[in-house]
């Protein structure tokens, strides 16, 4: 991005405050997230930074937040993790094989009517949130499966299995079908084909697909605060209460949690992105 | 050649046009195996869902169950004068069989919302009921005109023809702040109680706003991204990845925090000399907190579509423009940016249609002016327990937002969504 010798000044003077733009604009992004993690070892009850923090007074932090979020009895947060957890596992789990399924058929040539099928599947990722949340919870209270894990788990199957479809159809765009002709030929059969030779080679994609529908999943609250009951409370909802109410430093500590485990995601996500691009030639 | 192509036999004698076709429907049909259970799943529990809530919004059987035999009588009468004999008596049955299953109640408050005083009016019909005060021998509408005067006005009549059909448009219609009127004709409500339509024109305003804020930020941005060398635009990536997958309400809770009255961004204000300590200005719970919360959250949706069609797009083009007499600004101009109207289209939808439908945000940090549509059909179907009202308002928003996304893929195609 060196500016070549014979720029002219006032593209020079440019030049720089487009950078000094998109400094703002990267710090903008970031800078909120780091404001929750001092504010979470805050001795105080207040959000705010006391002066004993500005003077990096070791007293002034603590690790009470922490403790109350673990063991204190008013907050159901054991509860709601426990619950977001089994949620997201088996929505992840039910996205990853409905959608992988379908990703495979809307890849092959033959798919009949392409189209339209792609929009339905697609769909909830379209439709507003809160429209989705509302047939949805028509759906569940009519069979009977509103307040229930079970409705929240297909709830969230529905609105996960669109990135698991277009993440998959994307990884097999870029996949080579004489592979499996080949193993056709040397006699295997198709689940045996599949097992052993298509899912290794789109693995990267079935997988970064389940990484967004386990956050999605992990992180959606609309849905749920129209299905769920005290039964079923997650952590989204569990932070939307407290938001609501009364903004406690507890909240900051599970922020700061929450903020750790999409550190690692954005990690493994990352690092799969790019081996599925290795693996699909794109790079180099 | 057609007649010489059907005579290829394939070894077992089948012609090989039929051969190929069946080899071509079992492969139609097992990719359809393939994608059958998600499809089915869907529109089971999600399709058909969105359905019902079309014919949830426009349910008004209630009444017509209730007064079967009244209607069909009506069915003689003009709605210019008092109905006939025929009608009262039908209505007097139809009333009394209510009252025996004590459904009386409900009418009689489904009534009063079309017309007020009724509620009073089947109530004191309801207590000649009981008290078996009335004669079916003689005449019922004699009788009931008695009962209430306002059984003689045909204002209360024509209310009830109005609940006959077992369909109404009256949930649309109040969504947009109107309603029929007696003479079933379309009115405005009352200018202070339009409530619907300004939140209809605020959740476009702050959609749009939005919009543009995330264009305007993340082009510049996407840009230095993709012509960054890898290893530093990687690491910069990093800043717009990690929001994006951090949770939604972590980030709302980070601006309720950095927004507050005491709280950093004022701080900083303070210290710049840009405010006086005892005037901070308010920035939450109005517009600018919902814009400055919502635009960082959905700004990595603008970053990302743009991204991608930027990288694509080979800077020799950018130099072959300067090479041939252009300014800076007019390659740019006349080269680049043509060139990345599919990732600014892709963008803008995406941002616009989330924004359009947000709900959480601007609940938190907007304060009064923060409720949107969506806040509003939310608490309708928690609060007010109006299903069909909320139906209908959720229809119309979805309406809207397929109308948007009809227009975009006419004008830039749909294939261009792309994720990260």
């Amino acid at each position: 991005m060196a500016l070549p010798s014979y720029t002219e000044t006032r593209y020079r003077i440019w030049h720089y405050v487009y950078l000094a733009i998109c400094a703002f604009v990267f710090f903008f992004l970031v800078a909120p997230l780091f404001v929750i993690f001092p504010l979470s070892f805050n001795a105080e009850e207040f959000l705010v930074f006391s002066e004993g923090m500005k003077n990096l007074d070791p007293d002034a932090f603590s690790l009470r937040w922490y403790k109350d979020m673990v063991y204190g009895t008013k907050n159901p947060w054991g509860l709601a993790a426990k619950n977001s957890f089994i949620i997201a596992i088996f929505a992840t789990i039910g996205s990853i094989i409905l959608g992988t399924l379908a990703a495979l058929g809307l890849s092959s040539r033959h798919m009949p009517y392409k189209g339209i099928i792609m929009a339905t599947l697609i769909s909830p990722m379209i439709v507003p949130l809160i429209i989705s949340g509302v047939a949805i919870f028509f759906f569940m209270a009519k069979v009977g499966l509103a307040a229930t894990h079970t409705g929240i788990v297909f709830a969230h199957i529905i609105l996960g299995t669109p990135f698991v479809v277009i993440t998959v159809t994307a990884t097999l765009s870029g996949f080579d079908h004489s592979v499996t002709r080949a193993a056709a030929s040397l006699g295997s059969n198709p689940v045996n084909t599949f097992m052993k030779i298509t899912l290794p080679l789109i693995l990267p994609g079935v997988i970064s697909g389940g990484l967004f529908a386990f956050v999605t999943s992990f992180d959606e609250v609309v849905v749920v605060l129209f299905l769920a009951g005290l039964e079923n409370t997650t952590i989204p909802v569990q932070m939307w209460t407290g938001l609501r109410e009364q903004l406690s430093p507890t909240i900051l500590a599970v922020a700061t949690c929450l903020i750790i485990l999409s550190s690692l995601i954005l990690i493994s996500a990352e690092l799969l992105r790019r081996r599925s691009e290795r693996l699909r030639g794109i790079n180099r | 050649m057609s007649s010489e192509a059907k005579q290829i036999l394939t070894t077992d004698g089948i012609p090989l046009e039929v051969s190929l076709k069946k080899a071509e429907r079992k492969n139609k049909i097992k990719a359809f195996l393939l994608v059958a259970p998600l499809l089915l799943f869907l529109v089971i529990t999600y399709i058909f869902p969105i359905g019902e809530m079309f014919t949830r919004s426009i349910d008004d059987k209630m009444i017509t169950n209730m007064l079967p035999k009244t209607f069909k009588e009506m069915e003689n009468w003009d709605g210019q004068e008092l109905p006939p004999e025929d009608v009262f008596s039908a209505f007097y049955y139809d009333y009394k069989a209510l009252v025996e299953k004590q459904e009386h109640g409900k009418l009689g408050q489904r009534l009063n919302k079309e017309k007020n005083g009724f509620n009073s009016t089947t109530k004191r019909l309801f207590r000649n009921i009981k008290r078996k005060k009335i004669d079916e021998s003689a005449s019922i509408k004699e009788q009931m005109m008695r009962v209430h005067k306002n059984w003689g006005k045909v204002e209360y009549w024509q209310a009830i023809k109005r609940t006959a059909p077992p369909y109404t448009l009256a949930k649309y219609l109040k969504g947009m702040d109107m309603y029929f009127a007696a003479d079933g004709s379309i009115a405005q409500v009352d200018e202070d109680r339009r409530i619907h339509r300004i939140l209809w024109l605020r959740t476009l305003e702050i959609a749009l706003f939005v919009t543009v804020f995330c264009f305007l930020m993340g082009y510049p941005i996407a840009h230095l991204l993709a012509t960054l060398p890898m290893k530093y635009s990687n690491l910069l990536m990093i800043c717009v990845l990690l929001p994006f997958w951090t949770s939604l309400l972590v980030r709302t809770a980070s601006w309720m925090i950095l927004l507050q009255q005491q709280g950093v961004v004022n701080d900083f204000f303070v210290m710049i000399g840009l405010v006086a300590d005892d005037s901070r200005p308010e920035m939450m719970y109005n517009k600018v907190g919902t814009y400055v919360a919502m635009t960082q959250i959905l700004l990595p949706f603008m970053v990302l579509p743009l991204y991608s069609v930027m990288k694509t797009i080979s800077p020799s083009l950018m130099r072959a423009g300067k090479s041939l007499g252009g300014t800076p600004f007019v390659a740019f101009w006349k080269v680049y940016f043509p060139l990345t109207i599919p990732g600014i289209g892709a963008g803008c939808l995406l941002v616009f249609i989330l924004a359009i439908g947000y709900y959480i945000t601007p609940a938190l940090v907007g304060g009064a002016s923060g409720t949107l549509i969506s806040n509003q059909i939310a608490y309708h179907m928690k609060t007010t327990l109006d299903w069909s009202f909320a139906s209908a308002m959720g229809l119309m928003l979805l309406t809207g937002v397929l109308v948007i996304y009809w227009i975009y893929n006419k004008l830039v195609g749909v294939d261009n969504i792309k994720l990260g």
